[in-house]
């Protein structure tokens, strides 16, 4: 990382001293970074106004799963998708070649692209780009076809196998869908992959390396192989995700995806755009620990990091979406890396789980996050922690419980830290 | 035939901690024998797979599962009615 040696677009950079979280330093001569455009499927709706009014209403997503040999799992609730017929989004062929994931995807995408008002052709399409998360990408493509040559026997599978399965389709498919032709890529990091893949899209824009991101994630994950294979870490509910409350007993699994438009702020305001929030810093950190127990403060380093690069005072943050998976291990270490962290302050903000309504979309999780830090942020609504019945000592925050709250809000975080110890975590700022 | 299945059970539980079966005590904890919370699962999906049982254990509340794992000996007794049960 030697710094340019001449140039106009030289940008000042101050030195990072060791032990700080790689991010780039000093907000001068970097842009700024609007979000002018949000869309998402999930089992709380179709698109944002039905997930922000569950949000509001906090109402639970949460129900039996529906798919092939599900009675032969040990957990059989999850957050799917309520009423999902592929056919009255897309026609045959397309059904064909895109998997869950990718149809989730781009239906989120068309709705946020055409909140922005943004159309890609010319110039802005080189300069545009889009960055994704997932950590399945394709399993139902996957298991459908697992079972077909090894449980069925057969000895053909359909042609489209490939690019329908791989984790970069739905980043693919929605550059060819809006014709997005600058850089384009798909990040997974488990259950921070949106998280990441949003703060590095983020991180495109606020250096002037591309004018417009599409950004944010997806998850299809809720299939017989993909709900098995969680099953063997014993850390899911059978019957609630409870994040905070003292009786929670494990995860429960989510799936559908969030899409963002993040646009040169310049660009926003020249041409009138309705500018949602502002994103303003970004974190990650790696715990270098264990593969599936939390640090806290890997967390709290991505969390400092992430404040430290928004150039916010801890004071200034009013609301924290928290990663609050509803295990024991996480929520517990979440709340001392935020105590930590935020010290008298961690006591005056409040922060939230709303896995408990949407489930954990692992890959996609932090992307339908992101919506309830633009209602706080934009609405004044905090969305609440579902499902929360005791207190525990060991998370000891406001977790908004149960029922939403009205608060003014000026700058919020989003938090994701996933196994494999990675953690993101996002800043924002309202405009 | 009990002892049979306690000498199993020792011999798995053993593995995961890198000792011979007869290291483990049965008032041993998981604790005691470096078995971490992952080790744990691994043993217990170890002692399934063995016997073709399946043992009732959530991570997030141990201590609320009907699988005691207090020691190897209320282990081996959790074990060792699973299976009679599954005789029955």
């Amino acid at each position: 990382m030697s710094p340019k040696k001449s140039g106009k677009k030289t940008m000042p950079r101050t030195v990072r001293a060791a032990g700080d979280t790689v991010a780039p330093q000093g907000a001068q001569g970097l842009r700024r970074v609007a979000v002018t455009g949000a869309g998402t499927i999930n089992a709380l709706g179709h698109d944002v106004p039905s997930t922000l009014s569950a949000f509001r209403e906090g109402r639970c997503g949460i129900t039996a799963l529906n798919f092939r040999d599900v009675d032969r799992l040990s957990i059989q609730i999850g957050a799917q998708v309520h009423d999902w017929r592929p056919e009255d989004y897309f026609n045959r062929q397309q059904i064909l070649l895109y998997d869950k994931f990718t149809q989730f995807t781009l239906l989120a995408a068309k709705q946020a692209v055409a909140q922005s008002g943004l159309e890609f052709e010319g110039a802005l399409g080189l300069r545009s780009g889009v960055i994704l998360g997932t950590a399945g990408g394709g399993l139902n493509t996957w298991d459908e076809n697992y079972r077909a040559v090894y449980e069925e026997g057969k000895n053909r599978v359909h042609p489209f196998v490939v690019p329908k399965l791989m984790n970069n389709a739905a980043a693919s498919h929605t550059s060819i869908e809006f014709g997005l032709r600058g850089p384009s890529f798909t990040v997974a990091t488990a259950c921070a992959s949106s998280n990441h893949a949003m703060g590095l899209a983020f991180q495109m824009v606020r250096s002037g390396a591309a004018q417009v991101m599409l950004t944010g994630g997806s998850e299809a994950m809720l299939c017989f192989g993909g709900v098995k294979a969680w099953e063997g870490l014993r850390v899911m509910s059978k019957d609630a995700c409870r994040p905070f409350s003292a009786n929670r007993n494990g995860m429960v699994q989510g799936e559908g995806a969030g899409v963002f438009v993040f646009e040169d702020y310049d660009h926003a305001r020249a041409r009138g755009a309705d500018i949602l929030a502002e994103v303003v810093g970004f974190a990650m950190s790696s715990d270098a620990q264990d593969i599936v127990m939390p640090s806290a403060q890997g967390a709290e380093r991505a969390i400092t990091g992430a404040l430290h690069d928004a150039g916010l005072a801890p004071e200034q943050i009013g609301y924290i979406n928290a990663h609050g998976t509803g295990t024991a291990a996480n929520d517990k270490t979440e709340c001392a890396a935020v105590a930590h962290a935020f010290g008298h302050h961690a006591d005056r903000l409040m922060i939230s789980s709303t896995k408990s309504m949407h489930g954990h979309l692992i890959g996609g999780t932090g992307a339908v996050e992101l919506l309830a830090c633009i209602m706080a942020l934009r609405d004044g609504v905090i969305a609440p922690t579902i499902g929360y019945q005791e207190p525990d000592p060991e998370c000891a925050l406001d977790v908004v419980p149960n029922e939403a709250r009205d608060a003014k809000v000026d700058a919020v975080l989003s938090n994701a830290f996933a196994f494999g110890g990675l953690n993101a975590v996002i800043a924002l700022r309202r405009v | 035939m009990t002892n049979t299945i306690r000498y199993r059970i020792k011999a798995i539980i053993a593995e995961q901690a890198m000792l011979e079966a007869d290291q483990v005590s049965e008032d041993a904890t998981p604790e005691d024998l470096g078995i971490d919370s992952l080790g744990l699962v691994e043993s217990i999906f170890a002692l399934e797979e063995e016997f073709d049982i399946s043992i009732p254990f959530n991570a997030n509340e141990p201590e609320k599962s009907d699988f005691d794992i207090t020691n190897m000996g209320t282990i081996i007794a959790a074990v060792e009615r699973l299976v009679s049960q599954k005789a029955a």
